[in-house]
């Protein structure tokens, strides 16, 4: 009879435990979780990586300073919940935005709440991006061979600041309408693309309806879909190139592993 | 970097990473502390400050004084700061995308293999004083509030004239500082001093059809006024259009 070759990665007959010890309800669950976990592992292969993302090494001496990446995506997490909460609600016209952020402030349960952690989480964002870029400036982590992460970073930057820029008109107040038209009309001041420019994130040659809708399309798709991207191109970079280690660890200081590399 | 400084960092990283602990749990653990922390700080504000909003946008009373986010007061604060209306665009368009081009290029233009802050003189110098100039000018953004009224004495030669004209005159000095354009303007005391021009003597350098163009097709980037009520603009045209040397000097 031919004799198949065991299959690799397959899961080893369990040794069968004592008779005496009955299976727990504890143990039912455990197994069961091994057996999902299995069929995903058999069909995606993705086990090793993710041991090779949980368990990779991180280099001594990496101090509080190098939680500000994390502490910005899940500022950007926050507002992509809050974000989709608020578009439950929210209605795009000239005639209705106003009207729909008054109904989400005062009508909808927790709605001035949301509204408020989408706000001000757009402030927490933009500092802890701006932390995070300053240390890995200060720390010269942009250097060889992470340049292009701290390109894809810088970007993320500007993303951040357009994103706070569209979001800003949205609830159609004064204080939106105002800050936003000078803003466009600073950006439309620029020389050669000014013009065109202006004219885009208008709409047309008037600040108005078209422009809100614009504005909203840009904030909630273009944009998140962009900075989503580049997130994950991000820390795929970080976790092939590893942390950086603090600029004052240096491998040589270390006498005894010196001796054992001779 | 040379090909054997780039062998060199990567071996010693490699020595470096080989010593570490690995990412689960600890820098899970130190992360989560301070994801905590994040959130935490976003709920706390969101308590205490809410999602306020203002009055509905309205583009014919120009009633709100135009002012960004907190964040964007250094731009902001750029157009004030560079004065001749020439060379604005290039404030505040040029200089924020020369920055943005600098830092994007940094790693092609900085390519010394030294990490260490201390033993990168330049580069250090240059962040620390970014960081000084943006804070500065966030600061003196934040500063720069607008008042909401002309404190000013009507020159005599107007409460003579009296009637129609004075009443005018008097209605056009209430409609300007709630119209926002003492937010970018300086009339007397009265005012930012930019980042629009001084309006003091303005009738002395344009006459009042230059008034009205002007509030209709304004330069970048003061908004356009076409919208305000008719009476309400033509307030505000013949109190600017009474803004001479002349009248200053009588008061």
């Amino acid at each position: 009879m031919l004799k198949l070759p065991s299959v690799p990665g397959a899961t080893p007959p369990r040794p069968g435990t004592p008779a005496a010890e009955p299976k727990t309800k504890l143990d039912n669950a455990a197994e069961a979780a091994t057996a999902a976990l299995g069929w995903l592992d058999e069909r995606t292969a993705l086990s090793g990586t993710a041991r090779f993302v949980m368990f990779r090494k991180v280099p001594k001496g990496t101090n509080w300073f190098y939680t500000l990446g994390t502490s910005t995506m899940f500022a950007f997490m926050s507002q992509v919940i809050t974000g989709v909460i608020l578009a439950m609600f929210y209605d795009p016209s000239p005639n209705r935005a106003y009207e729909s952020m008054r109904y989400i402030n005062n009508d909808v349960w927790a709605g001035q709440f949301v509204h408020g952690m989408h706000r001000w989480g757009a402030t927490v964002m933009v500092i802890f991006i701006f932390l995070h870029m300053g240390r890995t400036f200060f720390f010269g982590a942009y250097k060889y061979p992470r340049e292009l992460n701290w390109v894809i970073g810088v970007l993320l930057v500007l993303l951040v600041m357009i994103m706070a820029f569209t979001g800003y008109l949205l609830p159609w107040d004064q204080r939106a309408y105002w800050a936003t038209a000078v803003g466009v009309n600073i950006f439309a001041s620029a020389p050669i693309a000014g013009p065109y420019l202006g004219d885009f994130l208008r709409a047309g040659p008037d600040f108005g309806a078209t422009t809100l809708s614009r504005f909203y399309s840009i904030h909630m798709l273009v944009l998140p879909g962009l900075i989503m991207g580049l997130i994950g191109a991000h820390l795929y970079l970080v976790i092939k190139h590893g942390t950086t280690a603090p600029p004052w660890v240096t491998a040589e200081l270390d006498e005894e592993l010196r001796s054992e590399e001779v | 970097m040379n090909r054997r400084e780039k062998e060199q960092y990567l071996r010693e990283y490699a020595v470096l990473k080989s010593k570490g602990k690995p990412f689960f749990p600890y820098v899970v653990a130190k992360d989560g502390g301070m994801v905590i922390v994040v959130i935490g700080t976003i709920l706390t504000l969101s308590y205490l400050l809410g999602g306020t909003i203002a009055s509905k946008a309205d583009p014919t009373t120009t009633t709100w004084v135009p002012r960004p986010e907190w964040y964007y007061y250094f731009v902001f604060e750029l157009l004030r700061v560079v004065k001749p209306s020439s060379i604005t665009p290039l404030a505040t368009v040029g200089i924020p995308t020369i920055a943005l081009l600098l830092l994007l290029l940094l790693p092609f233009y900085d390519r010394s293999p030294e990490r260490h802050p201390l033993r990168r003189p330049v580069a250090t110098t240059a962040g620390v004083l970014t960081i000084l100039a943006m804070a500065y000018l966030t600061w003196m953004g934040a500063e720069g509030g607008a008042p909401s009224s002309i404190d000013m004495k009507t020159p005599p030669s107007i409460v003579k004239e009296g009637g129609a004209q004075l009443a005018l005159y008097e209605y056009g000095k209430e409609v300007i500082p709630s119209s926002g354009c003492l937010a970018c303007h300086k009339i007397g005391e009265n005012g930012n001093p930019g980042p629009g021009p001084n309006l003091t003597r303005i009738a002395d350098r344009l006459p009042e059809a230059g008034i009205a163009q002007t509030l209709r097709n304004p330069t970048a980037p003061m908004p356009s006024f076409k919208n305000l009520p008719p009476q309400q603009f033509k307030a505000v045209v013949n109190y600017l259009s009474t803004l001479t040397k002349e009248h200053e000097e009588e008061k």
